[in-house]
């Protein structure tokens, strides 16, 4: 990929960027209790006496959550761990009711594997690179909490604790802001795909630890700092330019970068230490002696991989070979639920380069006036095909198609029967066209001499001064041909 | 292995624990009893032998993916020191 280099007052410098990826595995219930693991809910309801860690409640492991992990795990193609177990992170705070988190520190369920990533995915021609996985765990999520709702406490609300998460820890890989960028795309996408985690990341379904240093080109790696819970694309890269050029400058003007937790304030477009808790970093993670280790047998594995869906990669690669181009096949496959629309569209008949065509000209460019998602589109899978099987058959023509969609998407009301009410068959009644084509000739002779002295262009003319007579039903290879037959004399 | 005052101290603070300097003296000694009994263990030569994790053969028993808990809000903050509508109520903690 291009270098991505920051110019300092010493010379040029390189950006050395890793990523934790925190994504809440999508389940019914959380990790280790019966309790539901639902985004929001009345405080307080979605928790068991297990989250709320009252005495002598045991965590029992739910299959589903460790299942999602393997999968996950298949997806990049990763080592996957029969053996591993769960460890416990002590720390104290309010949103921790156990006063420590069960987590997998020492043997965790996948181990390494790597993602494919490209800094421009619409360009077929774009260099790839491959970004490692060090690893993905899984652990519970804290509880939330609220500060800004009464002047002297803050409130908890345990719905979150205990809720499944996998971190997915990537290799110091990434050299820019770009890269990290197009990494945390490709990642949202894959798990969208395997169906693991649904990469909400305004609802916090997703969130990155953004760790990030600086070096000389080539050099030996610098000190890093750990930009916390970052939780959109563009301000993960806005905080990594903004802590790259500060560490930096701190360093050019003879300071050293501290090894430290920051947090990335969006408002203010910068980075903020968040001090604090100095030996809260002593974990003294342990075995958790409530839980026997996660053993898989072949039967879950092989489960696993044979329920894991087409992933991206090769679903693009699938598509181009149908005959679609690297541009079209990229776009469709970039998020799991356009492919799968596509797909219900092939399934419907319809050829796919007609409908990758239409989908991404006509139907995203109505979702787009509409402000609407593929999920709310007006229009389904079935009904967008009969509308291109009219097309396909020469019923009606492309443009007069564009008509009936845009009265599809008004009324609801399907292709066929508007077609027929309106009168927007295309005709193949060459009397018809004839008539028509030998009226346009009379009124316009002085053109008709021009084209026959070899003014080509004019042929256009005719073909729209028919079709417009014809109020653009007539099938616009008939009126060719028959233009030709009186024209080219 | 052994531990100081300052090691007892750093634990007391990491657990919560406020303790005073003479019980601080007094924990070196009995930790260090206790760390010096267990490592009794060190003489056994366990090469080879794969840690045991529990006493008698036991698989792990995992939960279908059902919700059959929660709802159990009263219970949840019965024995909260402070609460807020259906808020557990702590002191103000701001990074």
């Amino acid at each position: 990929m291009s270098e991505y280099r920051i110019q300092g007052n010493t010379g040029e410098w390189e950006v050395v960027i890793g990523l934790e990826v925190h994504a809440q595995v999508t389940s019914n219930a959380k990790l280790f209790s019966g309790a539901s693991a639902a985004y929001g809910g009345e405080p307080n309801s979605h928790v068991s006496l297990v989250d709320a860690a009252m005495p002598g409640m045991l965590p029992v492991p739910n299959r589903e959550c460790l299942r999602q992990a393997v999968r996950t795990g298949m997806a990049i193609n990763a080592q996957i761990n029969r053996w591993s177990r769960f460890d416990r992170k002590n720390y104290f705070y309010a949103d921790l009711p156990q006063g420590y988190q069960i987590s997998q520190l020492y043997h965790p369920i996948v181990g390494e594997g790597e993602i494919e990533v490209t800094l421009n995915e619409k360009d077929p021609d774009s260099p790839t690179k491959k970004i490692g996985i060090e690893r993905i765990h899984v652990e519970q999520d804290a509880g939330k909490l609220m500060h800004d709702q009464h002047p002297t406490m803050s409130f908890v609300d345990l719905n979150r604790s205990g809720v499944a998460l996998m971190e997915i820890v990537s290799r110091p890989d990434m050299r820019s802001p770009q890269e990290a960028g197009a990494y945390l795309k490709k990642l949202r996408s894959i798990l969208r795909y395997v169906g693991s985690c649904d990469g909400n990341m305004e609802q916090g379904s997703m969130r990155a630890d953004v760790n990030v240093s600086v070096r000389k080109p080539g050099g030996p790696l610098g000190t890093r700092t750990e930009t916390k819970n970052v939780n959109s694309i563009r301000f993960m890269m806005q905080a990594i330019e903004y802590e790259a050029q500060r560490q930096i400058d701190l360093i050019e003007s003879g300071g050293e970068v501290v090894q430290e937790t920051r947090l990335f304030d969006p408002n203010k477009m910068e980075t903020r230490s968040m001090r604090s808790k100095e030996d809260a970093h002593d974990y003294r993670y342990f075995p958790d002696p409530d839980l026997l280790p996660v053993e898989l047998d072949d039967a879950f594995l092989e489960e696993c991989r044979e329920s894991l869906p087409e992933l991206p990669d090769a679903k693009r690669k699938r598509y181009e070979g149908m005959g679609l181009s690297a541009y079209n096949a990229a776009v469709l496959t970039a998020e799991a639920e356009t492919a799968f629309w596509f797909e219900d569209l092939l399934g419907h008949g319809v050829d796919p380069k007609q409908g990758s065509n239409w989908l991404l000209s006509e139907l995203f460019g109505a979702l787009n006036k509409l402000g609407k998602s593929l999920d709310e589109s007006p229009v389904n899978p079935a009904q967008a095909a009969e509308l291109l099987g009219l097309v396909a058959d020469g019923t009606i023509s492309g443009s007069i198609a564009k008509q009936v969609f845009e009265i599809m998407l008004e009324t609801g009301q399907g292709a066929a029967a508007i077609v027929e009410e309106r009168g927007l068959k295309q005709t193949n009644d060459t009397g018809a066209i004839e008539a028509e084509i030998a009226k346009i000739m009379a009124a316009n002779e002085d053109k008709v001499v021009e084209y026959r002295s070899g003014k080509d262009k004019l042929f256009g003319f005719f073909v729209g001064q028919t079709m417009k007579a014809m109020q653009g039903k007539a099938n616009p290879q008939v009126i060719n041909e028959l233009l030709k037959k009186v024209l080219d004399v | 292995m052994s531990v100081d005052k300052d090691t007892v101290n750093k634990i007391a603070r990491l657990s919560r624990i406020a303790i005073s300097d003479a019980e601080a003296d007094k924990m070196v000694g009995e930790l260090n009893g206790i760390l010096a009994w267990v490592e009794q263990l060190g003489e056994v030569d366990v090469t080879g032998v794969e840690p045991m994790t529990a006493v008698i053969p036991n698989k792990l028993r995992l939960r279908d993916d059902v919700v059959t808990d929660g709802d159990v809000r009263e219970k949840v903050l019965a024995n909260a020191p402070a609460r807020e509508g259906s808020f557990f109520g702590v002191p103000k903690v701001i990074e």
